[in-house]
């Protein structure tokens, strides 16, 4: 086998227009990406969406990639800002939405019973803040330090640390609470 | 401790195996646009055998295709049609030869008919011009039909003019965007001259065709394809670009029917699911209901100075939302606008309590009850020094602008309040943990100043026993016949080393027991835990106020610094006891938090609040008499007789207190007689109660909206010497608007 290119190099080359190293470098990291989308939205359909116009627009975004972040952890950053992105269209729907009348009410009610069916991971995701569900993914899900994941979501290693201290907190709350 | 952790990384772990269709689909679109974002690197294969040069007609074709700018099009046109118009007027030029009178209407009429033709290629150009802008959207949006496949070939002469500078664009775009050496440039712009010279209807078919095959990628690949980012920006930029991309996909989705149609219903669904988690938690109690005099004559509470409640649903307002009812306390609503009542004489009692009855602006056969006292400021330079210990929340949830920022500026705007013999400590937890500034007269505002200005948002909770070691920190400050209070600042997120709410409730109220007061200010939404902060206030009897803006810090640590931070009357408990000759129903307006036991009254051992100096409380009551057609309740066929004592009186107002620091408390008696003049400051509180109860979506208000509160208030507003009452007023009409069908 030969050895394998690393992903700056790759990435590097991708960006200077090889098509080859860009779709190298694609295939490794799909299913990277997808998961990480996966475990973010918490909806497979939706990551798969999502995955998918992050490489379309990833040719376009890697011309900007400038090495200055490694780029596994710029993909992850790409990705966590395509899922804030999902979000924010999404509560703009919701918001939209409300105040549709019956019709809607009727949608709504039936959603809150789906909703009551669903596991613990989606329950306990879904109880955690944005901020909070993106640090898990990235600390619990994808394993990274809690500096890299500070370094993906721009934010300072101490508040990763402390977002950490608070899911702990808030999933103790949920077991004394679940435990009732 | 960690197994919740584990559970939720397991669960993690377990993620779906990609679809392998799907992710064959993605990497190829993302191949396709890779290729025509850089120019493929890949030869074009050529569409003849012959070389490129051979040939007069070729040559003649590429001179034609190249010529294609708009100048160079209206010029030939022009040409043309001139010589046309010469052609078909020359006979009559040779037949009628007036040489002078007719040239100019010849060359009038030669020009005249070209017109159309030149706005033809004009049109051409303009739609050169939307390709070029809206990149290959217009494409996209054409293939996206997949029903009608046959539509773009029919479109294909009318779209070829319009597509023909694509290339143009991608190839020279290319090269500016990628940092390439020039020789790809060159080369490029080599292939992009050879591309032209082919018919463009093959490029285009080329490209087209892999879209074809999919044609449920088509939504997505517009989103691909809506790449044009102008110029190469910094990451951040370029990330807000992708977003601004992805918007414009879902933007155009609609257009394009059929297949994307269930997808949307999706995204709908998804995010109804995910609601967004909000970890607010507020001090939930139902509103007071309607009371029958004949059954329950006594009723007592403890009053209550905080404003928090107003401050949060003026921020919630601000942004565009309405507050949750339960986020609605009518009587910290009340009590956050400074009233004019009557000063207590020097020598008395520290309060006075002034009765009003009046009418009920929202409904005419009932009567309002307004309860008013007044603290009396002693004056400034008679204070007792203060020791204040300063415990501050640096948990990461405190770097946002309008939390450790604020709480910073707010700081410096108290600091010119106090006095040299004032002492202040600052205790800091979670991140930088511990005592951060030991007690420093306040005169030294350098060390004060640079000790704030150094706390840093950031960092795990420490756990450290932050409250305790703020208490012992004021235990270890002078004692001389000082006011000690803890200040807690923070954002709701009480990890101070005491977990349970209950322990940390004892635990203050012990500490209150020694002397030194609890108040606590909060800061930001969205982790905001109301119930927590009211009952820590209530527990150390302080008060709970929400800053939101610079302006409310304004209010709180500098109008009403005195208010705040001396307290005149501790454990003030109201209880009311009704006639039941003249008052059959009532009700009071807020103060749930606040309901006492009736023999909680008389019970000095019962915790009530405090009344700060120179700070005004005030409760309303809505009574109705017997009689009235506004009776809720019918009276009991076997009910009790109710006595008819002849007194006119209403009812009976008892008020009960402690001077600071004693444990017995000393009784105030008015009966409540119904006269009174309403002054501006009632009708004003009048409005405010009517503002909270619409916000609570109250059943008693009847037909009384929006409209009606704000003309009471604004007719009630007084001299308003701060500007108070005119931002309750634009409040009520940004609620009215918000809660608008």
């Amino acid at each position: 086998m030969l050895m394998e290119t690393d992903d700056d190099t790759l990435a590097r080359a991708a960006a200077s227009g090889d098509r080859a190293a860009f779709g190298l470098l694609l295939a490794r990291h799909y299913d990277r990406v997808l998961g990480l989308a996966f475990r973010l939205t918490g909806s497979r359909a939706e990551a798969q969406d999502l995955t998918q116009d992050i490489c379309a627009a990833l040719p376009a975004k890697l011309a900007q990639w400038r090495g200055e972040a490694r780029f596994t952890t710029w993909l992850y950053r790409v990705t966590v800002n395509a899922t804030h992105d999902l979000r924010r269209r999404q509560s703009t729907r919701s918001r939209a939405a409300l105040g549709w009348g019956d019709w809607e009410l009727a949608r709504q009610d039936e959603i809150a019973t789906q909703a009551a069916t669903l596991d613990w991971l989606t329950e306990a995701m879904q109880r955690l803040s944005p901020e909070l569900r993106d640090t898990v993914a990235l600390v619990l899900g994808e394993e990274l330090t809690q500096a890299a994941a500070g370094e993906v979501l721009g934010v300072s290693e101490g508040t990763v640390a402390w977002r950490m201290s608070e899911v702990k907190k808030r999933l103790r709350a949920m077991a004394a609470e679940d435990a009732k | 401790m960690t197994d919740e952790l584990d559970a939720l990384k397991a669960a993690l772990k377990a993620i779906p195996a990609p679809d392998p269709d799907a992710k064959d689909a993605a990497l190829r679109l993302a191949m396709e646009n890779f290729d025509r974002l850089q120019g493929s690197t890949d030869a074009t294969r050529l569409s003849q055998d012959r070389p490129n040069a051979a040939g007069f007609l070729n040559g003649v074709r590429r001179m034609l295709k190249t010529m294609t700018t708009r100048p160079a099009l209206a010029a030939t046109t022009s040409v043309a049609a001139l010589c046309i118009g010469l052609f078909v007027a020359w006979p009559q030029l040779q037949q009628s030869w007036q040489p002078p009178l007719v040239k100019p209407k010849v060359a009038t009429q030669a020009i005249t008919p070209p017109a159309p033709p030149a706005q033809g290629p004009a049109l051409a150009g303009k739609d050169d011009a939307k390709a070029l802008g809206q990149g290959e959207t217009a494409v996209a949006t054409n293939t996206a039909t997949p029903v009608t496949p046959t539509v773009p070939q029919a479109d294909q002469p009318a779209t070829t003019i319009a597509t023909v500078p694509n290339p143009v664009h991608s190839n020279t775009v290319a090269p500016a965007k990628t940092p390439a050496p020039d020789t790809t440039a060159t080369e490029q712009d080599a292939t992009s001259l050879d591309k032209l010279a082919e018919a463009p209807a093959t490029g285009l078919a080329a490209k087209q065709a892999p879209i074809f095959e999919k044609p449920t990628l088509a939504p997505k690949t517009s989103a691909g394809l809506a790449y044009s980012e102008p110029q190469p920006a910094p990451p951040a930029a370029a990330l807000r670009g992708f977003a601004a991309n992805q918007t414009a996909s879902l933007q155009n989705a609609p257009t394009v029917a059929g297949t994307v149609a269930p997808a949307d219903q999706g995204l709908a669904d998804q995010s109804v699911l995910q609601p967004q988690p909000n970890t607010e938690a507020f001090s939930t109690a139902v509103p007071n209901p309607v009371h029958v005099t004949a059954e329950e004559p006594v009723s007592t509470f403890s009053v209550d100075v905080d404003t928090a409640s107003y401050s949060v649903i003026r921020s919630s307002l601000n942004a565009g939302q309405l507050p949750p009812p339960e986020a609605v306390r009518i009587e910290e609503m009340v009590n956050y606008f400074p009233y004019n009542y009557p000063a207590p004489e020097a020598g008395g009692a520290p309060f006075t309590d002034t009765v009003t009855v009046m009418p009920t602006p929202w409904n005419p056969n009932t009567s309002l009850v307004h309860i008013a006292l007044q603290g009396r400021m002693p004056a400034t330079q008679d204070r007792k020094p203060l020791n204040l210990v300063f415990l501050i929340d640096t948990s990461g949830s405190m770097e946002d602008a309008n939390k450790l920022p604020l709480l910073k500026q707010s700081f410096a705007l108290m600091l010119p309040k106090l006095r040299p013999e004032d002492q202040i400590a600052i205790v800091a937890y979670a991140g930088n943990a511990g005592e951060v500034l030991a007690p420093t007269s306040a005169t030294n505002r350098r060390a004060i100043l640079g000790a704030i200005n150094n706390l840093e948002a950031g960092g795990s909770t420490a756990g450290a026993e932050g409250l305790a070691l703020a208490y012992q920190v004021a235990g270890q400050m002078p004692h001389d016949g000082r006011i000690s209070r803890v200040i807690l600042a923070t954002d709701g997120d009480f990890n101070v080393g005491i977990d349970n709410p209950d322990d940390l409730k004892t635990f203050v109220a012990k500490e209150r027991e020694g002397g030194t007061y609890l108040s606590v200010l909060g800061f930001g939404r969205g982790n905001l835990d109301d119930a927590t902060m009211q009952a820590l206030a209530q527990n150390g009897n302080g008060t709970a106020s929400y800053i939101d803006t610079l302006a409310e810090a304004q209010k709180v640590l500098v109008d009403q610094l005195t208010g705040a931070l001396f307290p005149i009357a501790d454990d003030v408990k109201i209880q009311v006891e009704w006639n039941p000759a003249q008052v059959a129903e009532y009700r009071l307006i807020g103060y749930e938090t606040r309901a006492l036991k009736r023999e909680d009254f008389n019970n000095d051992k019962v915790d009530a609040g405090e009344i700060g100096a120179g700070l005004q409380v005030t409760a309303l009551y809505e009574v109705t008499a017997p009689g009235s057609p506004a009776l809720l309740n019918d009276p009991l066929r076997y009910g009790t007789h109710t006595e008819t004592t002849g007194s006119n009186e209403l009812g009976f107002l008892r008020l009960r207190y402690k001077d600071p620091g004693q444990s017995v408390s000393k009784l105030i008696e008015t009966p409540i007689l119904p006269h009174g003049e309403a002054s501006d400051d009632a009708r004003f509180a009048a409005a405010i109660a009517g503002f909270g109860q619409l916000l609570q979506h109250s059943t008693y208000l009847g037909n009384w909206g929006w409209d009606q509160a704000i003309a009471l208030a604004t007719s009630a507003r007084g001299p308003d010497q701060f500007g108070y009452r005119i931002e309750a007023v634009n409040l009520m009409r940004l609620a009215q608007s918000l809660s608008a069908p």
